[in-house]
């Protein structure tokens, strides 16, 4: 199985991307804003919910219900949405999906296909699938259709051309729709806008995300800011909605839960501008609606997570709340973690999905500050995962020799109070070789040449504390022989 | 109260001042501080970096030293939610030292936390007073224990004639992470010359980190950069405040 797909380059090197992305001083700018605005959006709309945290706790609660019960709410929604006419289709791998949504378009002769936003179409690399298939696809959520235009993946699983300033954009669309500059919002949109209606007013074919499948109705719950959601379901003759199979909820009722969180936590919205509720093609008497419509429920590695120890993760809801508040992101952006989710997620469920010894780095590349837990609307203790995917990494062969023996060493020091000791005392002679007024500028080799690139390192103190007790502890004694209180 | 200090090998190493700070300052309050001079370190270091082994070892010594220990305080906000967040977990399947961590992590605090939340010590009869401007970082692991930033400005807001000046991006990281900073060296830098900005930028005299990690690393890229600006711990300004009691105290001493 190659679950990344046909398209995937080369194999990930996070530390080469890395770099190129730090370097990059415009990328590092655009990013501390955007973040910074939406982490402090949803800071401010949090409170509306009354009890945030009793919210997110039931939040976390009914999927953690539906994820325990998978089965019976797949069997429920699959019957479902059949009895709304719709029809069913399960892809056990990226490939299989592909070829699923290419057989409907070839079978339906489809030319011309329209898409709202999906991260899972991105997953399973669909665009590229369909166009070399010979289809005409078009990204109709304008963050994306910037993206197609310019050629270029996604950074953010909410918005994502969160890395391009309007500038970006500006230059972008004088180039490739033969525009005069601007970089004014409105003019561009509008002229987007211009593009994307003949678009949808041609289109066989609109395929769409899901946001929560209700397993009770076989309603689809599809939000935008945009309207192209309700575009791509409602002009097309055919509709095509690809999900991952974890984004079921039981029921109509769980929606008020999940959608005020959803648009509060990614955007910092009270509610999003478009909430669509797909539920199966047009029945007689409607006046618009697809003549046919497709789900395609998507497993791709889901299953497995499902049985293992991190199956939490699959409570995530995509809001991109942990991307906005992870400040590793803020400095790196979104493409170069070179995986379909990136951010603090992403650095979970992109080796989950994909392969630990691909994506070895994501697991260690995070400062372990909990911002993206305190953000999660879902509650899922994200840190924790990265701590046992990196103890699988040491046990799985990924641990250099030397930070093994490293951490050996360790361990025989503070397993005695001698050794530490007498190991802070020997640091502090070898530190003072290097040291000038009580600071050591760079350090030879190891971890400590890496500090030191960035920071100048302290000696260690003179009479470390546990030297310095008897004598306070007198002194404290003494005081309290003398006035007593 | 008899209270345990866990001083952490950090503070020990590299700030005894704060240790020595911390034990006057629950001396004024009226507990007795013992210190079990076997205590090394928590784990942290090995836990973070995924030698989960090593640090369950590290973690069952530490229960051990800290057993008879009614109330333990600690400077540092990240070794305490080791403690309390994680050493649980690390036991979850050992029935003999399970109950012992959940005691341990019941029992231990950290200082600012111990003095707001748990004593809620009323400081108006302390009369602090500290003139200068500060600023304060506020340190990831404080998230872990349930300690808002508000929760320790709380205690800045107590010292007259302080200026208290925000930091801008006072939650984001400052880069440190452990072992982090010496994996991801580019970013964790790229991080602490971010935060030593944000620093600069509020012209405070005085920066106000209550963790040794964090210290270490900011006080370091600080000198890096060129920022002059003295990293103190809460301990230290108060020690200095409650011994002055009312009078007035400009520089905190070395």
């Amino acid at each position: 199985m190659n679950p990344s797909g046909p398209h995937q380059a080369a194999k990930p090197d996070f530390k080469r991307s890395v770099a190129s992305a730090l370097a990059n001083a415009h990328l590092g700018a655009a990013m501390d804003t955007a973040t910074r605005r939406q982490d402090t959006a949803r800071r401010a709309m949090m409170p509306e919910l009354g009890d945030p945290l009793a919210v997110r706790n039931l939040g976390a609660q009914i999927k953690n219900h539906t994820l325990q019960h998978l089965d019976r709410y797949v069997e429920q929604l699959v019957e479902n949405v059949r009895k709304n006419g719709g029809v069913v289709h399960f892809a056990e791998t990226a490939e299989d999906a592909c070829q699923i949504v290419a057989d409907i378009a070839r079978e339906a002769g489809v030319q011309r296909i329209v898409k709202s936003k999906s991260m899972v179409s991105e997953e399973v690399h669909l665009n590229e699938a369909l166009i070399d298939a010979g289809f005409e696809v078009t990204e109709t959520d304008l963050g994306e259709y910037i993206l197609q235009l310019a050629d270029e993946r996604p950074s953010h699983i909410v918005t994502p051309v969160l890395h391009r300033t309007r500038e970006d954009i500006g230059r972008l669309f004088a180039d490739k729709l033969g525009m005069e500059y601007t970089e004014d919002p409105p003019t561009l949109t509008a002229v987007a806008r211009a593009v994307l209606r003949e678009k949808f007013k041609s289109a066989d074919m609109g395929i769409t995300g899901v946001n929560f499948a209700v397993a009770e109705t076989g309603t689809l719950a599809i939000v935008t800011n945009e309207g192209n959601g309700r575009m791509c379901t409602s002009v097309p003759r055919v509709v095509v909605s690809l999900m991952g199979v974890e984004k079921i909820v039981p029921r109509l009722i769980d929606l008020a839960v999940y959608l005020k969180l959803l648009a509060k936590s990614a955007t910092g919205q009270r509610i999003t501008c478009y909430t669509n509720l797909l539920t199966g093609p047009r029945r007689a008497g409607d006046v618009d609606g697809p003549e046919a419509f497709h789900l395609v429920l998507l497993d791709r590695g889901r299953s497995e997570v499902l049985g293992g120890d991190y199956w939490e993760a699959l409570r995530c809801i995509r809001c991109g709340a942990c991307l906005n508040a992870c400040p590793v992101y803020r400095k790196i952006g979104g493409h170069a973690y070179e995986s379909v989710y990136p951010g603090p997620i992403g650095k979970v469920i992109t080796p989950l999905l994909n392969s630990l010894a691909d994506y070895k780095d994501l697991p260690q590349a995070s400062s372990l500050c909990e911002a993206c837990y305190e953000a999660c609307p879902q509650r899922i203790n994200l840190p924790a995962m990265l701590l046992r995917l990196r103890d699988e990494l040491r046990h799985g062969g990924y641990a250099p020799l030397s930070w093994r023996i490293g951490f050996k060493g360790w361990r025989l020091g503070m397993q005695s109070h001698g050794f530490y000791s007498w190991g802070a005392a020997l640091g502090r002679i070898f530190m003072r070789l290097l040291a000038k007024d009580g600071w050591v500028r760079r350090m030879p080799a190891g971890p400590g040449a890496v500090w030191t690139r960035y920071r100048d390192l302290p000696l260690l103190a003179k009479r470390p504390f546990h030297k310095r007790w008897p004598a306070l502890k007198a002194e404290l004694d003494r005081k309290r022989r003398e006035e007593p209180s | 109260m008899r209270i345990t200090l866990f001083v952490t090998c950090l503070t020990d190493l590299y700030y005894p001042d704060v240790g020595e700070c911390v034990v006057r300052i629950l001396d004024r309050l009226g507990h007795e501080v013992v210190f079990p001079r076997k205590q090394t370190c928590c784990g942290q270091p090995a836990l973070n970096s995924g030698y989960t082994d090593e640090a369950r070892a590290i973690a069952a010594r530490m229960i051990r030293v800290f057993a008879d220990a009614e109330t333990v305080v600690t400077p540092s906000g990240s070794c305490c939610s080791i403690v309390r967040e994680y050493y649980p977990e690390l036991f979850k399947d050992d029935p003999v030292l399970h109950p012992q961590a959940v005691a341990l992590a019941n029992k231990t605090f950290e200082f600012v936390e111990f003095l707001q939340k748990v004593q809620k010590v009323d400081w108006s009869r302390w009369n602090l007073r500290y003139l200068g401007t500060a600023t304060f970082h506020y340190s990831c692991h404080h998230r872990g224990i349930d300690m808002a930033p508000e929760d320790v400005i709380g205690l800045i807001r107590e010292f007259r004639d302080l200026e208290y000046r925000p930091l801008e991006k006072m939650e984001q990281c400052c880069g440190f992470g452990g072992t982090f900073a010496v994996k991801f060296g580019d970013i964790s830098g790229a991080m602490v010359k971010d935060k030593v900005a944000c620093i600069k930028a509020t012209g405070a005299r005085v920066l106000i980190c209550n963790d040794g990690g964090c210290t270490l690393n900011i006080a370091g890229a600080c000198r890096r950069e060129g920022v002059d600006v003295e990293i103190r711990h809460i301990a230290e300004l108060l020690d200095a405040a409650m011994g002055a009691n009312g009078h007035q105290v400009k520089e905190v001493s070395q």
